[in-house]
């Protein structure tokens, strides 16, 4: 009895804790803390994601998401002026909020997977012929989507370019290294020989 | 499902052109440093212009990737229109951005790789090629915006942009989502295939038919999505805004388009009421809003809020005769705009550039030439008869009276009369107020633009050996779509 309803249970505490931490993003007065529950929400519906038997797209959340765009969110928090020090004298007043976050995630990784071993042909079917979800995205993706693809890879480089033309300053006087100078030096050019009297030394 | 071909390929070829010399002007731009900027410029004047006419002169009409990318006589005209927009705007922009010290390649990339995003989207016949297209002259477009980064202005406009543009983009991908998961296709085609074969509305559909347009709203600036605009118009440099005004309004209408005629044709009282309602706002506010400004930019952004609404009742109109109203409309706007900021970009004086209205006082003593065609293009953005600005309004507005909406007409023409006193202000402060300036010699392109563009709103254009080809053009663009 309590096999079966393993999924829906799985569900709904994934469900909650993406809602929950969907909604202590915009509520915790700290940028930080909005970010970490950020990364929690994310974590949350790749759980939900697994649930559905679409493990592709889980993967792809936590590491887009989670690896990428939430370490950049962090990177822009961290520019922020946020008085880390003030911020540290809560740490241990705040462990216990903090391992209950902890138990959730745990709880959840458990249970999701518990629960696709319990029932593994449960979930959405991409394919008829027993082809995994990667697989069968990966037929569409360079074949039906090859124009797709390819204009999502020219949005990618003019990410780039807008980046760097907003970004990037030329400086004067920055003392950079010159390989080739460096190999083509002579003997000549970098060696200079000095005939001192006995008593005297070089300084003048 | 349709096979590839490489057939298909000279369906998007001027988008290809567009592609490729991107990664090659690049590398010119990079490793050639004395003169990288101005290789690239001209080099990307070229391309663009290739790209305008690529579609006439290959002349092929369907689609490839199973439907996703429609070629048509509607996506050769209006390419056409952007690309030669885009070429001049990036031409003029050329004295501008020397004088400021902003002359990089990387202004004409960016311009490439926005016409590019325009191309594509109004080419699309699939839900997915409609959102990259879009967001790929968005990106181009907020980086535009802010090119100019050390003014605290310019750093505004491309934020404020920014984040309403990804609000819009918000919307326009909740709308499609629902769309996709009420239909169950991308497809334009099979959207339109699955609503027919349905008795009733769904309101799901219309909920995703709102969103959509919603976000399609804020990128053409109509009203209530409009907030952005005069921002963004002053704030961005002046050949930034220049570009703004035309082509990729010109895109965005042209993607409403084919959504209201292509998939979302068969229910169009759906989308009616959504269209009236953004025009009619868009006309009220644009009007109004412009009364009490001093920025010609400015104002500028607000008349042209004001102008999408007139082209939005020509589409609310519906039809060939809808459609082709928006295209003539638009192609005489888009004539106006380039000249109006051709004559902006030429108030500067010894100390820079100048965008106040109260700075064109007695411009006439100064400086005859400009006044008279700076006189000429607010005469036809007012829409003084016989001006080619009458003529537009004139083809937006007949469908709409002759579809029975015959108070929107009335609606549209009490915010013409209130938009033309601004539009007489600025003229009154040329011709009749006391000197404030005398502007400095300017480049030989603005002056030929700007004039160029006065001469071609006076009515020679209505001699029957111009009309008829462009009229002609028009009608087989519009009769495309349906």
């Amino acid at each position: 009895m309590f096999v079966e309803m393993l999924p829906a249970i799985a569900f709904y505490i994934l469900a909650a804790t993406a809602v929950g931490m969907a909604f202590m993003v915009i509520a915790s007065r700290n940028p930080v803390h909005s970010v970490v529950f950020l990364i929690g929400t994310f974590l949350a519906s790749a759980g939900l994601f697994v649930l559905m038997g679409a493990e592709f797209l889980a993967l792809l959340l936590i590491m887009v998401y989670v690896g990428a765009v939430a370490v950049l969110f962090m990177f822009v928090v961290m520019m922020l002026d946020v008085d880390f020090v003030e911020m540290k004298q809560g740490f241990l007043q705040y462990l216990p909020i903090g391992g209950v976050v902890a138990c959730i995630l745990l709880a959840e990784m458990i249970l999701v997977g518990a629960a696709s071993l319990v029932n593994p042909g449960a979930g959405v079917k991409f394919a008829e012929d027993g082809t995994s979800n990667i697989e069968a995205i990966g037929n569409v993706l360079y074949t039906e989507y090859a124009f797709f693809f390819e204009a999502v890879g020219l949005i990618l480089l003019l990410a780039m370019v807008g980046a760097i033309v907003l970004t990037l300053r030329k400086r004067d006087g920055v003392k950079t290294q010159n390989i080739s100078e460096q190999i083509a030096r002579t003997r000549e050019g970098g060696v200079e020989l000095v005939d001192i009297k006995p008593g005297e030394g070089i300084g003048s | 499902m349709q096979e590839f071909s490489f057939g298909q390929l000279s369906f998007l070829a001027g988008e290809l052109v567009l592609a490729l010399s991107v990664g090659e002007l690049l590398l010119i731009g990079i490793f050639v440093s004395k003169y990288g900027a101005s290789i690239v410029r001209y080099a990307s004047i070229a391309v663009l212009l290739i790209f305008a006419f690529s579609g006439f002169i290959l002349n092929g009409t369907g689609s490839a990737f199973n439907g996703a990318f429609i070629s048509d006589d509607f996506s050769h005209y209006v390419k056409a229109l952007i690309g030669v927009t885009a070429a001049i705007t990036l031409w003029f922009s050329r004295d501008w951005l020397k004088r400021e010290n902003l002359d990089q390649y990387e202004y004409s990339i960016l311009m490439i790789f926005a016409v590019l995003g325009m191309g594509i989207m109004v080419s699309s016949g699939n839900l997915l090629t409609m959102y990259v297209g879009l967001e790929m002259q968005a990106l181009a477009l907020y980086v535009m915006a802010a090119f100019n980064r050390d003014s605290l202005r310019a750093s505004e406009a491309g934020l404020k942009y920014f984040v309403l543009g990804a609000l819009s983009s918000g919307m326009l991908l909740y709308g499609m989502s629902l769309i996709y998961g009420f239909t169950g296709t991308l497809s334009f085609a099979q959207i339109a295939i699955v609503l027919s074969g349905q008795e009733s509305v769904n309101m799901g559909i219309v909920a995703g038919l709102v969103f959509m347009l919603a976000g399609l709203a804020f990128k053409i600036s109509a009203a209530p999505f409009h907030m952005w605009t005069p921002d963004v118009y002053e704030g961005a440099p002046t050949p930034v805004t220049a570009f703004f005004a035309g082509a990729p309004k010109l895109a965005a209408l042209a993607l409403i388009t084919r959504l209201i005629t292509g998939p979302f044709g068969e229910i169009s009282q759906s989308w009616v009421q959504v269209l009236v309602v953004l025009a009619v706002m868009s006309m009220i506010i644009g009007a109004f809003g412009a009364l009490m400004q001093t920025n010609i930019k400015r104002l500028m952004g607000y008349s042209s809020i004001a102008n999408m609404g007139y082209a939005l009742v020509a589409l609310a109109a519906g039809g060939i005769a809808g459609v082709s109203g928006m295209l003539i409309f638009m192609s005489i706007y888009l004539v106006t705009v380039v000249g109006v900021f051709a004559a902006i970009m030429q108030m500067r004086t010894r100390d820079g550039a100048l965008e106040g209205i109260a700075d064109l006082a007695g411009l006439s003593k100064s400086n005859l030439p400009l006044s008279l065609v700076m006189t000429a293009l607010m005469f036809s953005l007012a829409g003084i008869p016989f001006f080619m600005g009458f003529f537009g309004k004139w083809f937006a507005l007949t469908p709409a009276f002759e579809a029975g909406l015959t108070w929107l007409v009335v609606v549209a023409l009490l915010a013409s009369v209130v938009g033309a006193f601004y539009y007489l202000r600025i003229i009154k402060t040329i011709w009749f107020d006391d000197q404030a300036h005398t502007f400095v010699k300017a480049p030989r392109s603005l002056t030929l633009i700007s004039s160029a563009s006065a001469l071609l709103l006076f009515p020679i254009l209505l001699l029957p050996f111009v009309t008829a080809p462009a009229r002609a053009l028009i009608e087989a663009a519009a009769a495309s779509l349906f």
